[in-house]
């Protein structure tokens, strides 16, 4: 039932409105006339409501997430109770800095930490998101050739098991999108790299470990190819759990970096967001960096704007990103230290390759047999599917009634049927073994009975979802009738 | 260990299954030079307890104060229920619904909010939302130029926020469109008429509409609405939604009403938090969804009739078109937004009326103290929602440094983004603000005013 449907007229929650104010001095023409449709219910309505709905969800502190290339890890509870601190959550974002300083610190110390750990000389916290950031960091490469007068490049080049947000990305900042193919090993095919650079290429946006849950062990070549053609090399963040503490994306030549703060450093999804991408970039791109930016003058800390920063590319929100995300990482950053950072990338990655050897022991066919997990790894349901009918997505469906959250499914597009699977860091060997137990009941299933398997899910609150009808008899909206 | 969970022999079985003895051996695919040395720049780690004394140490050095700014975020009542609910973990550490089935919750809110988004905005459709206003501005500006056959200049108000125009001009600007600023009128603070006539003859693709502008002041966004569709360009209202339950939504301007209204959904039950996260809404008219960017929730049944929900038109989103997409764009602000629907369900359309009612009542009282200072008066003649402009015979900022002083944030300096208007403070009141805050205010600048030598008043 929606929130909709529960209201009465006359009803509301009175300690939550002011007293009718003084009659107003806006001119009719300028007013609404008709009603505003809102739910007319109580106070407890609502916190019953929202509750009950909460309870109609996965999430990481009910279930496990072996989620693929999204670092679904624990979230401390003490970011979120001490980022809602009344002296952080009640400051508005103009006042004065001085107001703001210890704030205004942490985010200076997280900058630095940000730095340290990706080795990139310089970071802006700006942006709002991990596809925000990939804006920003493409829109940096192209303010740098632009600022050199090396205008001819018009090419972005992203291998083909790329995030959907690299392409994307490319095109918003005025780039063509030129796409390689990779290998039968994992890695970046490096023949067709060096046959497609050229003066048209403006850089090439890379995630390592790939997508395929590999390392791309040629990185130094790939770099030199890239390099020697007078491109940049965009280093995408969203597998930086696999070697954070371990392997500096700087160290590894990287030019520009976007992280994103909700993978690695474990501020929550929230159901879809908020989360941060902050940039960093060597020196070369440092001032092309988006504000604002956290500068420590003399003894006070301020934020730097388009004034101090002329070459900026810009703002890209009304005031600073997500502060809110970034004092949750930050407490995390703190948590952690440099010894906690460094376990993480150990023990993601034994996780990953813990399960990948018990799944393959319980008959799994791996995308990559031959290659190391980073924190994640594909298995490949092509055999079965021929063999039984059963898909991936039918697989993924039944692991939600076993109380598994799916792994990401037919995501890196070049191997058919896949299971990009991501234990992180946080899950103990037992939770492990019984979900590596619930992929050998599949399995076993889909051999004896497919069906059970091709009509899940069957214990959640809805069954398969009727997706064609959604999106051809669109209804986005609640209607009063 | 902070977070990992593993025992001494957990390890030990597991570097067995794995056929290792160390897990360093793990990382044998990565090159030895790559190996990173002790991150010395880090400190080391701290316990819960530790970083709980740090922060709330710090948290207290910060201070309260009483605020009088605005300018894009707004201090309202937030309702305790709000947080209480939504950092529920069910919806704090649950990911984007890909997974239908096991999102059900996080579904059903987006739905139930795009529902209220709609009728705010008076629009047919809305998404399940966008970073902030200033980024869900460009995104329609993105969209009405995708809209448009061939025109790729777009008309911003000067009167428009500060940093929706820079954001706006860092998004776009790579695809070569070009942004036009229309002044506005130096006495009534109302964007020009006749200046949005001559940019719009000579082609565009949209005209952005503020209502109400950055200095508070209310557009005639009828005949605005009704200029640029006679023109076939197309309309973006940018709009507070706490002020939508008094005044005309988007969806009603003019003849046809907007075609796309977007803004931040701040005011809706998101504390200050020094700028975010926030989120930004986007709706728009029925014939315009397939050019809509960000995630969309449908209702539909599943495999027995069932009503539930789903993320649908996924086509336009870059995990399916990649560079062909409608943006690039991936997160929504979920947890905010999910606030947000709680937060209008507690107020409810009577509460929000209310909100709005007195917050506009607040202004309307503290311009009438003000008036009766000396050196310190209202700069536009026209009406205003709950922001307004006050000019001030000596410098803002010395204004601003003595309220400081007395605990109270006077407002924001509009010097460096506005010089025409002298010593500008843009000044804000919602509904917390009471009578004994209102004098307060009043009296601590009459005291910082008395005495100043009175410069001739700019009018």
């Amino acid at each position: 039932m929606l929130i909709f449907d529960q209201s009465r007229t006359g009803r509301r929650a009175q300690a939550q409105s002011p007293k009718r104010a003084a009659q107003i001095d806006i001119a009719r023409n300028l007013l609404r006339e008709d009603d505003l449709l809102l739910p007319a219910v109580s106070e407890m309505d609502v916190v019953r409501h929202y509750t009950r709905l909460s309870q109609q969800n996965f999430s990481i502190d009910t279930h496990f997430y072996p989620l693929g290339s999204c670092t679904m890890k624990y979230n401390p509870r003490a970011c979120n109770a001490l980022a809602m601190l009344p002296g952080f959550v009640g400051r508005h974002p103009l006042a004065p800095a001085k107001t703001g300083q210890a704030f205004l610190s942490f985010m200076h110390e997280l900058q630095t930490m940000l730095c340290e750990v990706t080795g990139m000389k310089a970071v802006s916290l700006a942006p709002m998101a991990g596809a925000q950031g990939e804006f920003a960091g493409v829109a940096m490469i192209r303010a740098y050739h632009e600022s050199r007068g090396d205008s001819g490049r018009s090419e972005i080049i992203v291998p083909d098991a790329a995030h959907g947000t690299n392409p994307a990305t490319a095109t918003m900042c005025g780039y063509k999108v030129r796409e390689v193919p990779t290998d039968g090993d994992g890695n970046v095919d490096l023949a067709a790299l060096s046959a497609v650079v050229g003066p048209q290429t403006a850089g090439l946006m890379l995630t390592n470990p790939s997508t395929l849950g590999v390392f791309e062990r040629t990185i130094e070549q790939i770099r030199q190819v890239v390099h020697n053609a007078g491109g940049l090399l965009y280093y995408d963040g969203a597998n930086l759990n696999a070697i954070l503490g371990r392997v500096r994306p700087g160290d590894m030549g990287f030019d520009v970096i976007h992280m994103n703060l909700h993978k690695t450093f474990s501020t929550p999804h929230g159901g879809g967001g908020p989360g941060a991408g902050p940039v960093g970039v060597n020196e070369r791109l440092k001032p092309f960096l988006p504000v604002p930016i956290v500068e420590r003058v003399e003894d006070a800390y301020v934020m730097i704007d388009e004034v101090q920063r002329p070459q900026t590319i810009g703002r890209l929100s009304a005031f600073m990103g997500n502060p809110g995300v970034l004092l949750r990482a930050y407490v995390y950053a703190r948590m952690l230290g440099r010894e906690g950072m460094r376990r993480v990338a150990d023990f993601a990655t034994l996780n990953a390759n813990y399960l990948m050897a018990k799944l393959r022991r319980f008959g799994f066919e791996l995308a990559y047999p031959e290659r190391r997990a980073s924190h994640e790894f594909i298995v490949t349901l092509q055999a079965l599917k021929s063999e039984t009918g059963v898909t991936a997505m039918d697989f993924a469906k039944r692991l939600l009634d076993k109380g598994f959250h799916a792994p990401t499914t037919y995501f890196p597009l070049l191997v058919p049927e896949c299971l990009l699977i991501e234990p992180t860091e946080t899950e103990s060997k037992q939770t492990l073994d019984a979900f590596a137990a619930a992929m050998k009941e599949i399995l076993d299933e889909a051999r004896t009975q497919p069906e059970l398997v091709r009509q899940a899910p069957h214990a959640m609150p809805v069954r398969r979802l009727d997706d064609v009808r959604a999106a051809r008899q669109l209804d986005l909206r609640w209607m009063a009738t | 260990m902070p977070f990992i969970p593993h025992t001494d022999d957990d390890v030990r079985e597991m570097l067995a299954e794995c056929g290792v003895e160390r897990i360093n051996e793990l990382f044998d695919e990565i090159p030895d030079s790559l190996i990173s040395k002790s991150l010395s720049a880090i400190p080391r780690g701290l316990s819960e307890m530790e970083v709980s004394r740090l922060m709330h140490d710090a948290s207290r050095r910060e201070g309260v104060f009483l605020n009088f700014i605005g300018a894009g975020a707004y201090e309202h009542h937030i309702p305790a229920a709000v947080w209480q609910v939504a950092t529920r973990g069910e919806f704090y550490s649950a990911y984007t619904p890909y997974q239908a089935e096991a999102s059900q919750g996080t579904l059903q809110v987006l739905y139930e909010y795009q529902s209220m988004m709609c009728s705010l905005t008076g629009m047919d459709v809305a998404n399940a939302s966008l970073y902030d206003g200033a980024s869900a501005l460009a995104e329609a500006v993105l969209m009405s130029v995708r809209l448009h056959k061939s025109a790729r200049r777009v008309l911003l108000p000067t009167a428009l926020h500060p940093a929706y125009r820079a954001t706006v001009r860092t998004i776009v600007s790579n695809q070569g469109i070009e942004i036009v600023e229309v002044p506005y009128c130096r006495d009534s603070g109302r964007t020009l008429l006749d200046s949005v006539k001559t940019e719009l003859s000579t082609g565009a693709a949209a005209l952005v509409i503020a209502q109400p502008n950055f200095f508070g002041v209310l557009e005639d966004v009828d005949a605005l609405t009704e200029l640029a569709h006679g023109a076939g360009v197309t309309v973006i209202g940018c709009v507070n939604p706490v002020t939508l339950a008094l005044l005309k939504p988007p969806g009603q301007w003019g003849e046809q009403g907007a075609d796309i209204a977007v803004g931040d959904g701040q005011p809706l039950g998101i504390p200050l938090s020094s700028g975010g996260p926030y989120f930004g809404f986007l709706a728009c008219r029925q014939n315009l969804v397939r050019q809509m960017p960000g995630r969309v929730v449908g209702r539909t049944v599943d495999l027995e009739g069932k009503p539930g929900f789903t993320l649908t038109l996924q086509a336009r989103e870059q995990h399916i078109r990649r560079s062909k997409a409608t943006s690039n764009i991936c997160t929504n602000q979920g947890l905010a937004v999910t606030a947000a629907a709680i937060h209008l369900s507690l107020l409810g359309a009577e509460g929000l009326r209310r909100v709005a009612a007195q917050s506009h009542a607040n202004m309307k009282r503290l311009l009438g103290i003000i008036s009766g200072i000396e050196g310190a008066s209202q700069r536009f003649d026209s009406a205003y929602f709950h922001e307004a402009v006050v000019v001030l015979s000596v410098p803002a900022q010395t204004v601003c440094r003595s309220l400081l002083e007395e605990g109270v944030i006077a407002g924001y300096q509009l010097g460096a983004q506005y010089p025409e208007l002298g010593e500008a403070l843009l000044i804000c009141t919602t509904e917390t603000r009471t009578e004994t805050d209102l004098q307060l205010y009043a009296a601590a600048m009459a005291r910082c005013l008395e005495g100043a030598p009175q410069k001739t008043k700019v009018t």
